[in-house]
This record gives structure tokens, sequence and C-alpha cells, in this order.
């Protein structure tokens, strides 16, 4: 299974652990996984963008234009950023949810319509700040994001539990919870 | 067993396996992680040190003391580092030693992209560039090897692509090194010019010898293929090539100086065109085409910023007459800039600064955030400690420049490269102020300790730098320390002692606020009273927004710091739980 997945969102909404959980999957299941991450200056409240890559043999670690299967993203204008990047048949995964940049908190620039600018796209919007606060675990978005994913990829589901359990530590059981959800209303 | 490691955790693993005893370095994006993960590893010892220079210098003693030593540093650090690295490269080793230089092509954290290859040319050491986790892993131990064999540091250089990247990586059993003795040997280690002269005649002879070993290295390789077309490449510009072109003969490089000539000349016969791909400066062209070989590099291949295959393919298509889409496109979508965290204490000094309009010299670290809207604070930012000795230029070429510029530093770059400017300020009569920013950490590369928070890298209690008794030590009279989140002191200090006419240092502390235990109560806007001025916008907080024409805080980012509550002219800001009651 060759797949070029890319997370977007806002530095500190946790797109490294959920690209970190896949990457795991992915390792177990005997793939090439190359995963390429943003660090420093730009973690701070900025974009932030992962690029994740798996299959037989993986080169670049960058996802080109038109190349993604997946853009599993945490915010709306993120989404919009990097809509581009998907192939023609591929999907976003979007988090129904707006996070102001300075640019519109200071009412230098407006925030775009999201329906409007993603047409001709295959896209869900996903209620995930809800469904996570329905777990009782507000911080869980990027879980519920991971459920919605995992259900479109063919892992098996214990594989993408017991990788959520290495890497949640003391949160596992309210991130499975999370999982779970997006899992189920993913179908 | 297989196992994802990014290139910054390969190369500390590396390093563990070739039985090094210790690593030193600086923190600087791309580089912090390794010595972070070398730390963890049983029976080593690990530092920070002040800065590069001094990393390095660390390093070399550790190497003629007889153990395998790790420096590490961004590209811009081996700048601060050169003075050491330039005469290391005459003394030699003893201990093998490896800096690692973490280049940064797409300037993603950085203030210039430099292509630190050229300090292996101009040092004449052997420079090594993997292309993903595990060959980073592999060269690091060979470069130990080629360390001890000829005699010479040598420089692994990495990119933010190699360093940030998860890649699969075979672990494989420590060495076990012995120390090597010391022996004393003036002639090779004191650089004096009699003994100097000798030595370069010793790089000189090395020089060949690595000539002749960058011929049948394996770190150099011919990959087959078919087409008359050949790519020469080096780090990850490999991959790219590899994604853009499977199947076309490839020229991998792994030792990127010397080059081998032979090599090169040899896979020069076996196709009809070269193209040369590599990120930034045109360094192995230049190297191929002295051969007087004809090829093919910058001319279609970018020099500035990060590559990727696509850029690589379009490039190449397009020279070679074809053409493929054109996929970059205006999407005209309102930028996200990394911004202040809610509650960093940094802000209210940017909006105090802002609102005096003074002129700012600034520095590298969280704090050259205040240089973005609405704050917009900062007038210079050039490298670390820069902004105090060009406040003492500025104040120099007109002394107007005195009575209303402050130069700001955050608390690890004052102890990187700002004491010396700072005596220098003293010395030659400047009437400068300088804020120091200390925030207890250092915040941007992800709250490494320095040596004025009390922790060693190891987790061991150190003594802490007293920032003001220094000042005073170094001369200045003025010293005074101030709580950023008293806005009214705060203005009251910055005020008095830009208008001292003598040295002024402000020591202005608060922790980050990222650090643990920093939540504060948020706080709520009472509606009824905000008239909708805006001007708690001007803070730039990331939790303040207009909603309906009235301001509204998010109590999810807000971090309770209050200092917008001091800004509201109307009193509309309050802790939360006031309003709640």
């Amino acid at each position: 299974m060759d797949k070029n997945i890319l997370l977007a969102g806002v530095g500190g909404q946790g797109t490294i652990l959920a690209s970190k959980i896949i990457a795991g999957v992915a390792e177990k299941a005997g793939l090439d996984v190359k995963v390429a991450e943003v660090h420093g200056m730009a973690q701070r409240g900025g974009a932030v963008v992962t690029y994740l890559r798996f299959g037989k043999k993986v080169n670049s670690p960058l996802i080109a234009h038109r190349e993604a299967d997946f853009l599993l993203a945490f915010e709306k204008l993120e989404a919009l950023r990097w809509l581009s990047y998907l192939k023609p048949e591929g999907l976003a995964l979007v988090n129904d949810m707006e996070i102001y940049p300075l640019p519109v908190l200071t009412g230098k620039a407006s925030y775009p319509d999201f329906r409007e600018r993603a047409q001709g796209v295959n896209f869900n919007l996903i209620p995930a700040r809800e469904i996570a606060k329905s777990r009782n675990n507000p911080r869980g978005i990027n879980m519920v994001l991971l459920g919605f994913l995992a259900k479109r990829l063919t892992f098996p589901k214990e594989a993408w539990l017991q990788e959520i359990q290495k890497r949640s530590g003391k949160f596992s059981e309210a991130n499975i919870a999370c999982f779970q959800a997006g899992f189920t209303y993913g179908a | 067993m297989a196992r994802l490691m990014t290139g910054n955790e390969a190369i500390a693993r590396g390093a563990f396996e070739a039985g090094v005893k210790i690593g030193v370095g600086y923190p600087g994006t791309p580089s912090t992680e390794i010595l972070e993960n070398f730390a963890r590893y049983p029976g080593v010892y690990a530092q920070w040190s002040p800065n590069e220079k001094v990393a390095l210098e660390v390093g070399i003693g550790a190497s003629l003391a007889g153990a395998r030593t790790l420096v590490t540093m961004k590209h811009v650090g081996v700048n601060v580092a050169a003075d050491s690295l330039l005469t290391l490269s005459y003394t030699g080793v003893n201990a093998g030693l490896v800096l690692v230089s973490a280049d940064d092509p797409g300037l993603h954290s950085s203030q210039n992209e430099q292509d630190n290859r050229y300090y292996g040319k101009l040092a004449k050491i052997p420079v090594l560039e993997p292309s993903d986790s595990e060959e980073a892993r592999k060269f690091v131990k060979l470069a130990y090897e080629l360390s001890e064999e000829f005699d010479t540091p040598v420089i692994l250089r990495t990119t933010t692509r190699i360093a940030h990247t998860h890649t699969l990586v075979i672990e494989e059993e420590p060495r076990e090194v012995s120390l090597k003795p010391y022996v004393k040997n003036p002639q090779k280690y004191v650089m004096v010019p009699g003994n100097a002269r000798l030595r370069h005649q010793v790089v000189e002879e090395r020089r060949q010898k690595l000539l002749e070993y960058a011929e049948i290295t394996p770190l150099n390789r011919i990959e087959e293929g078919t087409g008359d077309v050949g790519f020469i490449t080096s780090g990850i510009s490999y991959q790219y090539v590899k994604e853009a072109f499977p199947g076309s003969p490839v020229l991998k490089l792994g030792l990127t100086w010397p080059l081998p000539e032979k090599l090169i000349l040899k896979f020069a016969e076996k196709v009809k065109t070269i193209i040369v791909v590599e990120e930034l400066e045109p360094y192995i062209e230049e190297h191929v085409r002295a051969l007087g070989l004809k090829v093919v590099g910058k001319e279609i291949i970018p020099r500035t910023g990060e590559l990727n295959h696509y850029i690589v393919q379009k490039a190449v298509l397009k020279y070679l007459g074809e053409d493929i889409a054109d996929f970059l496109e205006n999407l005209d979508l309102p930028q996200r800039p990394p911004v202040m965290c809610p509650g960093c204490p940094h802000r209210p000094v940017f909006y105090i600064l802002s609102e005096l309009k003074l002129t700012v010299t600034g520095d590298i670290g969280c704090y050259t955030l205040g240089v973005m809207p609405p704050l917009g604070a900062i007038d210079t930012t050039v490298c670390m400690g820069a902004g105090i000795g060009m406040a003492l230029g500025m104040e120099k070429a007109n002394p107007d420049f005195s009575g209303k510029t402050v130069a700001v530093i955050g608390d690890s770059t004052f102890l990187h490269s700002g004491i010396t400017p700072l005596i220098d300020m003293v010395y030659n009569g400047g009437k400068g102020t300088i804020l120091i920013l200390d925030n207890r950490t250092t915040a941007m590369t992800g709250h490494q300790p320095h040596p004025a928070t009390g922790k060693t890298l190891m987790g061991e209690p150190a003594p802490q730098v007293d920032f003001e008794a220094l000042a005073r030590a170094l001369g200045v009279k003025r010293v005074t320390t101030v709580d950023p989140f008293d806005l009214q002191q705060l203005r009251a200090v910055i005020t008095e002692e830009v208008a001292a006419g003598e040295v002024s240092v402000v020591v202005v502390r608060r922790e980050c606020a990222l650090l643990p235990n920093q939540t504060r109560e948020p706080l709520t806007v009472i509606s009824e009273k905000c008239t909708g001025c805006q001007r708690c916008l001007k803070l730039g907080c990331p939790a303040i927004a207009i909603k309906d024409k009235k301001a509204s805080i998010d109590p999810l980012l807000c971090n309770g710091c209050g200092v917008c509550a001091q800004v509201c002219k109307f009193s509309a800001i309050i802790k939360g739980g006031d309003s709640l009651g």
C-alpha cells in the first residue's frame, strides 16, 4: 500500500503525535516510511505541515502538488493552504474549526469561506472538536481525525489501538475513546 | 530490527555506537535534538556550552585527552566556531572528533541559508553528507574512523530535511572504545607561526591522501542506469533525483570534500549530459566544471531555498525540452506567521518599546517575533549578540541614538555572545540601554537549560549566573530588575534608563509561558464595558479577537498574564473568576 498523507494545522494542535502514530502503524506493517516534520520558529502558533509517506520503497520525504492521497487538516484555513497538494481523486479530512491567524485577528485580512474555496475537491468536514468534547477529551481532536483516516486505510484496527496506547502515556484511554468515536463516525 | 528515527536521533545513535564518550554543542534548529538524544545513552557525558566556539574548544580538549567526541551546532553556529575550527585542521585530533553542521535550506528557522560545505573546503577537512537517517548513523561511525586514520576533524553536514525526517534505521551494538593516551606534542598542538608552517605542510599531505581515499570509499558510488542523462548529487537532493528520475544513472556523493576526481571523470564517460542537483550553492558543480567537464547545474536548479522532487523534475524536463504542468498557484489566503504565545513575557516589553517609539536593535530568539505586526518593535536582527554592538555603533555615529535606542537580548543569547559587546559598550564610553529578556530558559529551540538556569543538560544542579551581579562586575553602574507583567513599572524603568546618559542594564525577568506551572486563570471581557476601541489588539495576543465589534478572549488559549487588562482603558477585561461569580 503506497500512500502519501499531508497533515496540516497550527503549531500546538498535535499534528506531530498523529503523524507518529500513522508512521508507527505503517512501520509495523513492514513498509518503508518517511515522515518530515516542521520544528523551531514555525511551531510558535504558525502554520505547520507534516509530510508522511509509506510504501514498499520511499525516496523523497516530501510530497509535491497533486501527489497526496489524503490531507488530514486540523484547521480549515490550513486545509485550504494545502488543497492543491491533493491528487484529483484524493480526500481531505478537515476539522470543522477556525483558528484566526494574526492578520485576521487584527482585521487586516478576512477568514476565507471554506466551502466556496474547496469546490471541486473531495472533502469531509468533521466536527472533531465537538466529538472530542463529547468523549470528555477536548484535546483529543487529533485522535478523532486519526479515527476518520484509519477507517479509510487497510491496516488492522488493533494496530492503531496499540500504537495510540504506546504513544499516549497517561492519556491512552481518553485518546482511544476519541479515536474510536472518529472511526465509528467516519464509517 | 529497523526503527523510525529522525536524522538527529540517528546521529546520536551512531555516535553512541562509535564509542563516543563526550558530546557538546549549543542548541540551534535543526541540530538541537542530537545532543538531547545522545545525553540519554549510558556511559556518556553531554553538555551545552554557552556558544559554539566554546563548545568546539571543549570538544578539542576532549579529543586531545583521548575520548571520541561529538560537537553539534546549526550552520550559523559554525561561523561562531570558525576561529577554532580552521586551526583545529592544522593541529589534527587525538581521538576522533566529528563536528555536525546542521544547515537550513529554505530558512525554516534561521537568519540565512549559507552552505557549510564550503567550510570543509576552506578548512581542508572531510565533509560527509548523509541522505537519510540510516546513512546518518552509518556515516557518523565512519567519520570517527576517518578522523583517527587521517588525523583530522570531520564535518558531518546535514540539512533540515535530514535532521527532522523520520526514516528507518537499523541499530547495531555499541563499540567500546578505550581512551587514547594523551601525548604532549607542542609541535602539533601549539600553533605558533613556526609550528603552524610545518603543520600546513601536513594538512596538504593529508589532502592528497584524502583525495586518494575519496576515489575508493563506498561513501561515493555510481548507480548504473538507463538513459544518457546522468545526475551527480548528494544529501537529500539524492532522494529527489531518485524520486523524479528512477532508473537514471546517478553518481551519489557521500563525501563532498575532497571530491573524487577520477570517479567523476569515469561517470562522465558513461553519460552524454551531466546534471548536478544540489541545494543552495553550486559547490559540486564548480568542482566538476573545474575538471573540464561540461555540466548543467544552477542555470536550471534554484540556488535559493529548499528543493523537492517536483522542482527537480520540472527543471530537468524543461531543460530536456519537455514541459510539465506548473502547479505554483497564487492562493491568496491569509498568512499564519508564528506569534509570541499567549502569556509570553516578551509581549509587554515590545508593546512598551513600540509605544515609546524607540529604536530597537534586536537579537535571535522567540523575541525576534517582536518584529511582527502589530507590535512591529524591532529595527535590526543580524546574529546572536549583534544588537548590543550595533546599539553602540549607532550611538557613535550619531549621539542622538543613545537617547532613543535599546538593545534587546535573551538570557541564553546574552550568555552566548552578549557579554563581550556589553564590555565593549562600557569600555568605550557608550550610553546604551540593554534589556536582558530573561525567561529562564532557551525557549525558541525547546527549553534547553543554560548557565543561568541552575541545571545542566544531564539534569544535574548547577550554579546560576547572576545577570545583575555580572553586569555590575563588567562596570555597569545602572542595573535594574523588572517584571514585564507590571506594565507601569516596565514603562517607567525603560523611560528612565534610556534617558540616563550612561550604560544601563535592565533585567526583564519572567518565566517562559510554556514552562510547566505557568498556566494562570484566563481573563474575560465584560461586554457591556468594551467600547470596541481595539487597543487590546495592539498586543498581538492570539487569544484576543474582535467578535461583533467587541473584544473577546478565548479561554482555551488565554494564559492569564493580565497584560491586556492593564492596556484596557475601560476596565473591561477582568480575571475570569470575577465575571463568573
